[in-house]
């Protein structure tokens, strides 16, 4: 009985994960397209500041979880170590969506520039003990018009 | 969900080293806001069937997004009480303290821009 249950969760996990971040990656990519016009850059602090008339500070973040099937081919990947590609994508996922809700946001306001962007990663410790529970993802800037 | 990062102020906030456009006439030094938050415990049981499945959290990411805005108003609070216009250099920083609370810090320089 428990290995049936532990069997379809792997399952649930492998399958709508799958498809899920195919859908994400699809959603991503597209949006990443639509917002190539304006640059962002990560320095800005140290240089002589640029002409603008405004500036805004812009955040985007968000908090992604892994699935399942993550969670154990991770916790095989343990015994035997490398790359844990598993989570290598899951980071990219939100760290790429992080920085395009910044960008819409600043986009949306008539940013045409975004300066010194900065990443911040942190775990919060979901009701699993220890390892991976979600991760929130933030990036900032400033944008300025 | 509104996008900005405080709540309606005329406080310019920036994390570049001043403000473009703008002379920084007067410095009043370091201000910061910080606020602990703890999860809801039925969006901590949602949060595990979510686990399952993988991908985002969105009870999480409004949480979190809710109490940077707070943590931000009481360093924009601690900027007017200084008779700051502009808080510049802000930088962020997230630690989970204990289990299921986070702490959401945010600091910057208080500056008076013209």
């Amino acid at each position: 009985m428990d290995i049936l249950v532990f069997l379809i969760l792997i399952g649930v996990g492998y399958f709508i994960g799958n498809r899920r971040e195919r859908q994400h990656y699809e959603d991503i990519k597209r949006r990443e397209k639509g917002t190539l016009h304006v640059p962002i850059m990560s320095w800005g602090a140290k240089q002589d500041l640029p002409y603008a008339h405004e500036a805004e500070m812009f955040v985007g973040s968000v908090v992604v979880a892994n699935d399942y099937f993550k969670t154990i081919s991770a916790s095989l990947r343990n015994l035997v170590g490398g790359r844990v590609t598993v989570y290598e994508t899951l980071i990219d996922r939100g760290r790429r969506e992080a920085m395009l809700r910044m960008k819409e946001s600043a986009i949306e306001w008539g940013a045409s520039q975004i300066l010194n962007v900065r990443f911040e990663t942190s775990n919060i410790a979901g009701q699993s003990q220890g390892g991976m529970g979600a991760v929130e993802i933030m990036a900032y800037g400033t944008g300025i018009r | 969900m509104t996008r900005s990062i405080a709540r309606n102020t005329s406080m310019i906030l920036t994390n570049l080293e001043g403000v473009p456009g703008k002379e920084i006439i007067e410095h009043y030094g370091l201000v910061q806001g910080s606020t602990i938050r703890a999860k809801h415990v039925g969006k901590d049981i949602l949060a595990g069937f979510k686990n399952i499945v993988g991908g985002e959290l969105k009870a999480y990411t409004e949480l979190l997004q809710e109490s940077r805005k707070e943590a931000v108003n009481r360093m924009v609070m601690q900027a007017e009480q200084l008779g700051a216009n502009a808080v510049i250099n802000i930088r962020f920083a997230t630690s989970s303290v204990a289990p299921g609370a986070a702490e959401l810090f945010a600091y910057g320089t208080a500056v008076k821009v013209q």
